[in-house]
C-alpha cells in the first residue's frame, strides 16, 4: 500500500507528459528548431515551480512524509562528464525525440516500436557501466 | 473542443511536473527517470558481471512503480483523452519535416517515418531507434541524469553540474537536428 502513492504520482506524470505532448517526437523537433515556445514554457514553468517549492522546503525546514528532515543532496562536482555526457544524451534525445520518462510512457501507450529505443537505452546504460572506470569524469 | 482532450497548456503541465518532483521530494525521494534503466539492468542479472549494476536497486523499487504509473497514465491519456487536433506544431516546422521526407503529425504523437510498424523491413530505422536509445542510455548515465534528474530536479536546486549537463543536452540536440538530420533522412 505504501507504493500506491508512487503509482498515482507516476500516473499523473504519464497523463501530463502525454497531454502536453512532451512525449511527442514532433514537439522535440519543433523545440530544437526554436519554432515554438511550448516545450520551453513547460520546462521553465516546471523549474520555477520546483525552485519555489524547494525554497519553501529549505526555509521552513519542512519534514518529509515520515517526519524526517528533507535532505536534498548536491550533485557530484565535475565538468567533463556533464558536458560530454549531456552532449551525447542530447544527440539521442533529438534523434528519437524522447528522454527516459517518455520512453516508458510511449511503450505504455502502445507504441511498440519504442521498445527498440528502450532496448538501446538499456544497452547504452550497460556499456556505460562496463567502461565506467576507464572513462574520464 | 474539450479542455481535457485538447493539447494541455504549457503552464498547466509545467506546474504539474514541478509538483510531481516536489511530491517525490516530500516522500523523501529524488525525481529521476534514467535511474530506472540502471535498475532494469540489475534486475536482468548484470550485477554479477559488472560492479556498477551490483548496487542496492531495491531501494529504487518505488521508482519502478512511478514508471508503471507513468505507463498506465500514458495509456489512459492516449486512448481516452486524445483528439485529432493534437500535436498542432508550427506550420514552418511541418515544412521542414516535409523537406526531410518526414510525415506531418495530423494528430499523431510519433512520425511513421521513424516509428512506423515497417521498422522490421527497414534495417536503417531499426538502427536509428536502437542507436538513439543507446545515446540516451549511455549519455544519461555518464552525465548522471536526464531531463528529469538534471533539468527539473537539479536546476530547481541551483546545481551547477545540472546546468552544465542541460547545456550539453541542448547543444547535442541542436547538432542532431541541424547537422545530422539532413544526412540521415
Amino acid at each position: 500500500m505504501k507504493l500506491i502513492k508512487y503509482l498515482v504520482v507516476g500516473f499523473v506524470f504519464g497523463v501530463v507528459l502525454t497531454k502536453t505532448e512532451a512525449v511527442s517526437w514532433y514537439r522535440i523537433f519543433e523545440m530544437f528548431q526554436f519554432e515554438s515556445f511550448h516545450m520551453y514554457g513547460i520546462i521553465m514553468t516546471a523549474i520555477t515551480t520546483g525552485v519555489i517549492g524547494i525554497q519553501i522546503i529549505k526555509r521552513f525546514h519542512i519534514k518529509d512524509i515520515k517526519g524526517l528532515p528533507i535532505e536534498i543532496l548536491d550533485k557530484e562536482r565535475g565538468t567533463f562528464r556533464y558536458w560530454i555526457g549531456g552532449l551525447i544524451f542530447g544527440l539521442g534525445w533529438a534523434l528519437v525525440g524522447s528522454c527516459p520518462g517518455p520512453i516508458y510512457i510511449l511503450i505504455g501507450s502502445g507504441f511498440i516500436t519504442v521498445g527498440f529505443v528502450l532496448f538501446g537505452a538499456l544497452f547504452g546504460t550497460f556499456i556505460y557501466g562496463f567502461f565506467k572506470d576507464k572513462l574520464p569524469h | 473542443m474539450n479542455i481535457l482532450t485538447s493539447t494541455w497548456h504549457w503552464s498547466v503541465s509545467g506546474f504539474i511536473i514541478g509538483v510531481v518532483m516536489l511530491c517525490l521530494t516530500y516522500f523523501g525521494k529524488t525525481f529521476g527517470m534514467s535511474t530506472n534503466l540502471r535498475s532494469l539492468c540489475s534486475i536482468a542479472g548484470l550485477g554479477k558481471k559488472v560492479p556498477f549494476f551490483n548496487w542496492d536497486w531495491k531501494s529504487q523499487r518505488w521508482n519502478l512503480v512511478v514508471v508503471l504509473g507513468a505507463m498506465l497514465g500514458g495509456f489512459f491519456a492516449t486512448h481516452f483523452l486524445s483528439d485529432p487536433s493534437n500535436v498542432s506544431i508550427n506550420p514552418a516546422t511541418i515544412l521542414k519535416l516535409n523537406k526531410l521526407g518526414i510525415d506531418a503529425p495530423n494528430g499523431k504523437l510519433l512520425p511513421e517515418a521513424l516509428f512506423g510498424s515497417d521498422v522490421f523491413q527497414s534495417p536503417k530505422k531499426l538502427f536509428l531507434l536502437i542507436f538513439g536509445g543507446f545515446l540516451i542510455g549511455f549519455g544519461s548515465r555518464y552525465a548522471g541524469g536526464c531531463t528529469s534528474g538534471h533539468a527539473i530536479s537539479g536546476l530547481s536546486n541551483f546545481q551547477l553540474p545540472s546546468l552544465k549537463a542541460v547545456i550539453g543536452f541542448f547543444v547535442g540536440g541542436l547538432i542532431m537536428v541541424n547537422f545530422i538530420f539532413p544526412l540521415i533522412f
